[in-house]
């Protein structure tokens, strides 16, 4: 049987991983590599960095630090932001990410995903997107980009429908009202988006305990949680192992993926 | 020499990447006087079975490779996409492909699961070489597609998704994976191990 994923997310400045709440006040955590190979012998399930400067401050991704992981870690990893062209997607799937994450660049140009499907197949594409809580859209939700900064006045569901019919393999969907406030899954946004699309969501935003991630397993068809404040913020007092967290799901019904001891 | 199959479609260097951190040398491939003299071929596979065959079309690589697996016996693991073009054909985009296994690949029903698959799933497997007596163990898999084989004796690894699925096959020195062994944690290096090892008086993973 398919497993339930947990997927440590990390924003890389320089090379190096940081921790930011609601998109502000970045705290250094650590080098990207050194963390990666900590996660995965904590034996997390799956990885994402996202090159968080790389759009602003228009250059690709940093493929040294793709390649220096891709030695370290047996996993997929997913690498986004600043990737702009199906060249700089060869080079980060070269380099040895699984897949690549597009996001405020597909909102600008939607043809990437289709593009990006057909040259390397839509298992490469993660249409992530940013969206935030708003009476203005029908769903509720809207699409915000450059960092959450920017509201597109995009509707979030009619995105991801999109997204699937130009060819994304998987959506990620991080809930701005809820990143950083380590409060729980948005389990309303992922209802409705597990009703408008066919393949496989990851929720992101807001795991703060393990109970949360049961809540978002048991009560949505979400196939991956992103966690990252959970693990490793130095601003918690508490940080949770992979293992306690897969022991407490395991125990309470939720099939994973054991830790191999 | 251990030869990988690298047709720009991504994942070669992942392949390599693995095959190095057990301590093995390996070359990439690219045309058919690369894979002379080749001890272990493993032909990784990213993307559609008709990109894949283009490519090896392209590159000339169909008879070498056939010479080599089919005629010389040498070791081969197909990935992925690398295990779906050993069948006869493919649904998806309705290609024609090596036909060294029986059988043809289909997809997933879409009304029933998520597609495509990502994820780990658990995969039963045969007694054989690798695996012994039998085993089981948790793989990462990526597809929207997949092996019927018509001869069951073909099939090592079974894992579940709408159903029963074939995760792996292996007949005589052909083995190949539905998984993606090089991104499949330690379960997927110890068996990438074993195969390495096979010819060398290694083979049981586990």
């Amino acid at each position: 049987m398919l497993t339930k994923r947990l997927i440590a997310c990390f924003d890389i400045i320089d090379g190096r991983v940081t921790k930011a709440v609601r998109f502000q006040d970045n705290i250094d955590v650590g080098p990207a590599e050194a963390l990666a190979e900590t996660m995965y012998d904590a034996q997390i399930d799956e990885l994402i960095f996202y090159d968080i400067t790389a759009s602003s401050e228009k250059r690709g991704i940093d493929i040294e630090t793709v390649k220096n992981v891709a030695r370290r870690v047996f996993i997929p990893f997913t690498v986004g932001g600043g990737i702009k062209n199906l060249d700089e997607m060869y080079e980060a799937l070269k380099a040895g990410a699984e897949k690549i994450s597009v996001d405020s660049m597909a909102v600008r140009n939607p043809q990437i995903i289709a593009d990006g499907a057909k040259a390397f197949g839509s298992q490469c594409v993660v249409l992530s997107t940013q969206v935030k809580r708003t009476d203005r859209m029908p769903s509720g939700y809207e699409v915000h980009i450059d960092g959450a900064r920017l509201a597109t006045g995009m509707d979030a569901i009619e995105w991801i429908k999109r997204g699937q019919e130009l060819g994304a393999g998987e959506i990620c969907l991080n809930s701005i009202d809820n990143d950083g406030a380590l409060a729980g899954y948005d389990i309303e946004l992922m209802k409705l988006a597990e009703a408008a699309v066919t393949v496989p969501l990851i929720a992101s935003g807001g795991a703060g305990s393990p109970q949360h991630l049961h809540t978002l397993f048991s009560e949505t068809e979400a196939s991956a949680a992103i966690i990252s404040s959970m693990l490793y913020s130095p601003r918690l007092e508490r940080n949770f192992t992979v293992m306690e967290i897969k022991d407490f799901l395991m125990g309470n019904g939720i099939c994973m993926r054991p830790p191999r001891i | 020499m251990i030869k990988i199959i690298d047709y720009k479609a991504g994942n070669a260097s992942s392949v390599m990447n693995a095959v190095l951190r057990l301590g093995h040398k390996a070359d990439f491939a690219r045309d058919s006087q690369d894979i002379a003299g080749a001890t272990h071929i493993i032909l990784p596979g990213v993307g559609s079975a008709k990109a894949t065959m283009g490519s090896l079309h392209e590159m000339g690589l169909i008879g070498a490779l056939e010479n080599a697996v089919i005629g010389g016996k040498v070791f081969f693991l197909g990935i992925c996409v690398g295990m779906q073009i050993l069948f006869e054909h493919s649904e998806e985009d309705d290609a024609d492909c090596l036909g060294w296994l029986k059988g043809r690949v289909a997809k997933f029903d879409v009304s029933k699961v998520r597609v495509p698959q990502m994820g780990w799933n658990n995969v039963r497997f045969a007694e054989n070489a690798l695996t012994g007596e039998g085993k089981d163990d948790y793989f990462y898999f990526v597809n929207s597609y997949y092996a019927r084989p018509e001869d069951g004796s073909d099939i090592w690894g079974t894992a579940d998704y709408d159903e029963p699925f074939t995760a792996a096959i292996c007949r005589g020195n052909i083995y190949a994976t539905q998984f993606h062994m090089e991104k499949s944690g330690e379960a997927g290096l110890s068996l990438l191990r074993g195969f390495l090892g096979l010819g060398n008086g290694g083979g049981n993973a586990y």
